[in-house]
């Protein structure tokens, strides 16, 4: 063969191109072709299994909601010492007021409440109650402000006083369009207004913001919030001289209430929290606060373990609320258990189903399958019939005479229930890998140990078994997987000792809501299953998993 | 030809503009959430077909998926995609969704119809809305059933919620709730804490204790349910003697099934039952479900819906309405937790209590099962 | 073969039969004696009960009825890990989680054998079959030739005296297959180990065997070393399966002792061996190598019967040419002749005649 070279030495394909660079291409064209054929699953896996795993390993540790509902409240208890035992100070009050008067407007305060309810008793109630009382404290500079000019009052001033001229334009125009499909124009802050009156300014923004997001309004029709009066005194009070940023009657009106605030009624921010909720009065709540103010938080990871982040730091949870170190634990006992049990109850079936000839073979498949047509819960409440105490087993044994009709044998709700009931279940899974994998296993491997000597036990024990135990992994893998996330079966048939910790992540999910604990708890669970496979892996190899020949 | 032309032309307008003009302001569906069962059957007979007769053209899509409604709805509400339109939900639920910004708040006198006599619909549930966004249903109660062919009670049968904690006298399984709400307040009532300071003593790890202590006496005897079916299958089967549930459930298993259990009815926990709207429809899905539950929470429906369940009407003005059962004709009136020869000594749930000590009780409750 | 010779003989089937469903027999009326050191070779179509046999020897398979001896002794109840028989199989049946080692030491360990002993049989066996090498590896990594080798040494490696094997160079190419076939017989010789060997490959069965036992519908059709076997077939079964055969059908005319003459169904005559006829007016097969045929007058003996025929087919194939006839109406005669200097090379349309001496010529069953 005569190859053709370049001045560099590369094969030269027939037309003309470095033979590597051509192969590339026809390769990239499969690469490409192949993309394109999993590009469905792809898509589906990225979209149904990955991004829930990644949206649940990051909820597990996100913790904006304090930050983002109490932003001033969070950046004011920076300077604060948590350990000082005395209650953070006026400025802070203050913060919380704004922050909080904005939240309960949005009702954004109650899941705040519940959100720190988790770490403390009583901040639920505490939230939702103060939220309810904010309003009546910007009331108070509310009434002296419409008092002292009723143009305060109205919500056009308002948004002409803060609103920029461009914007004022074109929110006239969408008003008069009349359209009730599209959203007014986004709101931008007056040039000036911003460092004359910085809260109001800012609080104004996120109402505008609000009422575009959600109702589709425009400032300019909705009632100010109370909070403005309450923050445009706060305003007032620092820069006297904020009117000079303005023009005309805005410049006329902020003037006068300059000159008036000075002679306001103040409010004891302090004071209203603790009237409306006993609670703010107490080191702990803001110590909470403090403690859980970071947008990210391990709280929820040492909440799964048992432990708890307090302010005084990271200890132990109260003996009377330990429970997720025993249910990981229970879990991963009664998983191996109930993998154990399929593993004892389906080699003989799976060995048998492999041998039997085949009419009589797929008779026992579909009898193997028969469990998989009913319906989960059916299957479960016909164990219910069986185990019970007045149930058809306890009946018999009495009937036999084995057992004392006075102390029937209880069989359901506890962890044998559970075994029973999912080992019933999961068999299948065992039983269906073992079977395709002794199915590829010729007869005359067990002939030809005979022949070389070997008893039945003995040709069993040191060939067949070690050529099925792909099938046992693969079988285990399945089950123990599959049964570590169970919480249906377990729930009706587990009473209080044979539930797993899937039971504690659905309660989180759809009762508590708490559903960072949820993804947490469903974290760690995900950790020892990899670390399972991974030792699996180690251990037998994961290339000794087969689901058939 | 040009007559025809023209009525071929009108009538096609007609038969266009007519649902158009419709659909413009109210949807032509609706997705309702409810708890399935016997529950459902009578919302749908008391509710959703008469409401059907009156619009035909509305069509109703049942879903029973309300014992999860609440994290679903939190669920559509992130995905930023309401599905459902109306959701049948408790109070303690209705409380929550509304803290969440689930559910919509609303003005009862403005939303709902008002009595015959005229009384306007905020007095008429009066103090039952206990939620800004909880539109009340019905009254139901969370007592005690017990099988009434005991051999070993010796022909006693329990009258006093305490005979439930009496081993001695009233033999055999019981079967409570899995979750701590009622059960810490009936152990108690029962550790002889009088009714209005249980709140008080449970708020404190020592009442906690206390109640704990209380439910250690029997725990070795507690079968613990999660679903409302569970008690009375129970109680049908003899696995236990004695067991809390739905007042409604017990009805059917004592009046429709016949069975041999009978009702405690002492210090059973009142609880309510109603519809939330959830937030974030659209204006047409929005005033269909309005007309909704203008039409399904009036007087005569609420009253109506009693003659299928028995469970109490939310409205003052529905009582004296309650009639016959639909099936078996017979008086729903002394079946009804409302009913006074069963509410003698009844309890009310403090919800707003049990917001803030839910998390904390739970999982106290949770590992004291374990233990 | 009768009661006597089972005695002597080193395994016997004494009157076996076999049925698997109660309804028909696999295996009819078996009587065999293989004596010690012989290399027997079961040979027939599949179906035709020589794997049953082989399986009821093993032990795998019960006979229905009749008993087998082993070593004189009978070992019906014998079960098959007590009955020390080497065996190879089809698929080599090598056990694959362990490596050639371990595979040929199972037997030994299985046999209590210690293990300095065990290993120095094991290198022994493995060195015999020329995979001294190999005893590391598993089976996955060796090729078919030498998993067969690797079968062989285990087979052996106990050292039976009695050694079954059920079509082991089955899956072998051609080339291996002739080249382990020699490998096989060369080392059962030497051990002096007693040998039956099943297959349905008959040239492999020629090649090896002492005696072969031709099987067809559960009956031995005839049991016989190779030579006598495809040069003196004793019924058409046989001489149809071994090797290739010419048939023409007719009736028997005159017959005595040492010939049969047979009126071919074209009306031809032709002189035959009496085999399977015994008197005139029986149907007749009539069965001639291609090999043993002539068309060269000088080499045929005067009084030979000749028959015309038409040359179809002239097939080279380098050794010989094969060469396809009409003969007697029937268009599958084939004649094989030697690739000699001066043979000649027929052309189709050519019309010649045929001859063969008469002893070459057997009349069997129609």
């Amino acid at each position: 063969m005569s190859d053709t070279t370049d001045a560099a030495g590369r094969i030269i394909s027939a037309d003309g191109r470095p033979l590597k660079s051509s192969l590339n291409r026809a390769l990239r064209r499969e690469k490409l072709r192949a993309l394109a054929l999993i590009a469905p699953l792809l898509i589906f896996v990225l979209i149904t299994f990955i991004a829930p795993i990644a949206d649940m390993l990051f909820r597990s540790v996100e913790n904006d909601i304090v930050s983002n509902t109490m932003p001033r409240t969070v950046a004011s208890l920076r300077d604060w010492d948590s350990t000082s035992g005395e209650v953070p100070g006026a400025g802070v009050f203050e913060s919380a007021y704004f922050d909080l008067a904005v939240a309960a407007q949005k009702k954004l305060h109650s899941q705040l409440g519940t959100r720190l309810n988790y770490e403390l008793t009583g901040m639920s109630s505490m939230f939702r109650r103060t939220g309810r009382r904010m309003d009546d404290v910007g009331e108070v500079y509310m009434d002296q402000f419409a008092a002292l000019d009723q143009a305060w009052e109205s919500p056009e001033v308002w948004a002409a006083m803060i609103g920029d001229a461009d914007w004022l334009a074109s929110e006239k125009a969408w008003a008069k369009a009349q359209n009730p499909g599209t959203p007014p124009p986004a709101f931008e802050v007056k040039e000036g207004a911003q460092a004359a009156l910085p809260l109001t300014a800012a609080l104004y923004k996120d109402f505008a913001a609000y009422l575009r997001l959600n109702d589709g309004d425009s400032p300019t029709q909705e009632e100010p919030w109370p909070v403005f009066y309450a923050a445009l005194y706060t305003d007032l009070i620092n820069r006297p001289d904020a009117a000079t940023a303005f023009s005309g009657a805005d410049a006329q009106r902020l003037q006068t209430s300059a000159a008036a605030v000075t002679n306001f009624e103040a409010v004891d921010y302090k004071a209203a929290f603790v009237k409306a909720d006993d609670g703010w009065g107490q080191v702990n709540t803001w110590a909470t606060i403090k403690a859980f103010s970071p947008k990210y938080t391990p709280g929820y990871f040492l909440n799964a373990v048992d432990m708890q982040k307090t302010p005084q730091g990271i200890s132990a949870q109260p003996e009377s609320q330990q429970i997720y170190i025993l249910l990981f634990k229970r879990t991963l006992f009664l998983s191996l258990t109930i993998m154990f049990s399929c593993i004892a109850l389906g080699y003989p079936v799976a060995w048998l189903l492999a041998n039997l000839p085949a009419r009589s073979a797929n008779l026992l498949l579909i009898l193997v399958l028969l469990p998989f047509w009913t319906s989960l819960l059916v299957r479960t409440s016909a164990w219910k019939v069986l185990l019970q105490q007045q149930g058809v087993i306890n009946d018999t044994l009495v009937w036999i005479g084995l057992v004392n009709d006075t102390d029937r044998l209880v069989l359901i709700n506890n962890q044998f229930g559970t075994i029973v009931a999912m080992t019933h279940i999961l068999l299948p899974f065992m039983i269906l890998p073992l079977y395709s994998v002794m199915k590829t296993i010729p007869p005359s491997y067990l002939r030809a140990a005979k022949s070389l000597g070997a008893t039945n036990w003995t040709a069993f024990w040191r060939v067949y078994f070690p050529q099925s135990v792909p099938g046992i992994g693969a079988g285990s893998i399945l089950v123990f997987i599959l049964s570590i996330g169970y919480y249906i079966t377990p729930e009706l048939v587990g009473g209080t000792t044979g539930t797993f910790i899937s039971n504690r992540i659905a309660y989180h999910i759809s009762s508590s809501l708490n559903w960072g604990l949820a993804a947490a708890l469903g974290t760690i669970l995900l950790v020892v299953v990899l670390a399972l496979y991974w030792a699996y892996d180690r251990i037998v190899g994961i290339d000794n998993v087969k689901l058939g020949g | 030809m040009t007559f025809s032309r023209l009525s071929i032309l009108s009538i096609t307008a007609t038969i266009a503009a007519a649902p158009l003009a419709v659909a413009q302001d109210m949807a032509n569906s609706m997705t309702i959430i409810s708890w399935g069962g016997a529950y459902q059957v009578s919302q749908t007979k008391a509710y959703f077909e008469p409401y059907q007769k009156l619009h035909p053209e509305v069509k109703i899509i049942t879903d029973e998926s309300s014992n999860e409604a609440v994290a679903k709805l939190r669920a559509m509400n992130e995905a930023g995609n309401i599905t459902w339109d109306l959701v049948d939900v408790t109070a303690a639920d209705a409380m929550r969704l509304c803290d969440e910004g689930l559910a919509l708040e609303y003005d009862p006198d403005e939303l709902l119809a008002d009595a015959p006599d005229g009384t306007p619909a905020s007095e008429d549930f009066g103090d039952l809305i206990v939620s800004d966004c909880f539109i009340p249903q019905i009254v139901y109660s969370i007592t005690f059933g017990y099988r009434s062919d005991v051999a070993e009670w010796n022909g006693k049968e329990p009258d006093d919620i305490c005979d439930v904690f009496d081993l001695k006298t009233f033999p055999g399984q019981r079967s409570l709730e899995k979750r701590p709400i009622n059960n810490m307040e009936w152990a108690l009532l029962c550790d002889g804490v009088a009714k209005e300071d249980i709140y008080d003593v449970l708020a404190t790890n020592e009442g906690q204790d206390r109640a704990f202590a209380k439910l250690d006496t029997i725990k070795d005897s507690v079968v613990w349910w999660s679903a409302g079916a569970d008690t009375p299958q129970l109680l049908a089967d003899g696995e236990v003697v004695i067991g809390s549930t739905y007042n409604g459930r017990l009805f059917s298993v004592i009046v429709e099934q016949n069975q041999p259990v009978k009702m405690l009815w002492d210090a059973q926990v009142y609880d309510l039952d109603g519809w939330i709207i959830p937030t974030g429809l659209p204006a047409d899905r929005l005033a269909r479900v309005k007309d909704f539950v203008y039409f399904a929470t009036d007087t005569q429906r609420l009253a109506d819906q009693a003659a299928y369940i028995s469970y109490g009407p939310a409205r003052a003005s529905s009582a004296p309405l309650v009639g016959k059962h639909a099936d078996l004709g017979i008086d729903m009136a002394p079946h009804m937790p409302t009913d006074p020869a069963n509410a003698t000594n009844t309890f009310l749930q403090n919800y707003e209590w049990w917001a803030d000590y839910r998390d904390d009780l739970d999982a106290k409750f949770q590992a004291w099962l374990a233990k | 073969m009768g009661a006597n010779g089972t005695n002597e003989a080193f395994v016997a089937f004494d009157r076996v039969q076999k049925s698997y469903d109660g309804e028909t027999l696999v295996v009819k009326d078996l009587n065999l004696a293989i004596a010690k050191g012989e290399f027997l070779t079961m040979l027939g179509p599949s179906g035709s009960g020589k794997t049953t046999c082989l399986m009821m020897l093993a032990g795998f398979e019960t006979a229905t009825n009749g008993e087998i001896l082993l070593d004189g002794k009978p070992i019906n109840s014998v079960p098959p890990h007590k009955r020390g028989i080497g065996m190879v199989f089809q698929n080599y049946a090598l056990f694959p989680h362990m490596t050639v080692a371990e595979n040929l030491s199972f037997p030994l360990e299985v046999r209590k054998i210690g293990k300095s002993d065990r290993e120095a049989k094991v290198k022994r066996a493995l060195e015999m079959v020329q995979m001294g090498d190999f005893g590391g590896r598993r089976p996955a990594q060796l090729s078919g030739g030498q998993q067969q080798r690797v079968a062989l040494a285990r087979a052996l490696v106990f050292e039976p005296e009695l050694v079954l094997m059920d079509e082991p160079l089955g899956a072998l190419d051609k080339q291996l297959r002739e080249h382990m076939q020699f490998e096989i017989k060369h080392i059962a010789d030497s051990l002096g180990i007693t040998v039956v060997y099943v297959t349905h490959d008959q040239t492999e069965a020629l090649t090896m065997s002492d005696r072969v036992a031709v099987f067809e519908d559960g009956r031995i059709q005839q049991l016989a070393p190779p030579d006598q076997l495809y040069e003196a077939p004793e019924n058409s079964f046989v001489a149809q399966f071994i090797g290739e055969n010419n048939s023409l059908e007719g009736v028997v005319e005159q017959i005595n002792n040492k010939v049969a003459v047979v009126r071919l169904d074209s009306g031809d005559l032709i002189d035959t061996i009496p085999v399977n006829v015994s008197q005139v007016g029986e149907r007749t097969r009539v069965s001639i190598r291609p090999e043993r045929v002539e068309f060269i007058k000088d080499r045929l003996s005067p009084d030979a019967h000749t028959l015309k025929a038409e040359v179809l087919e002239f097939v080279y194939m380098g050794d010989i040419f094969r060469t396809r006839l009409r003969v007697a109406g029937k268009d599958d005669f084939i004649i094989k002749s030697r690739n000699a200097p001066d043979q000649v090379r027929l052309k189709p349309g050519q019309t010649i005649e045929i001859g063969w001496m008469p002893e070459d010529c057997r009349a069997l069953d129609a």
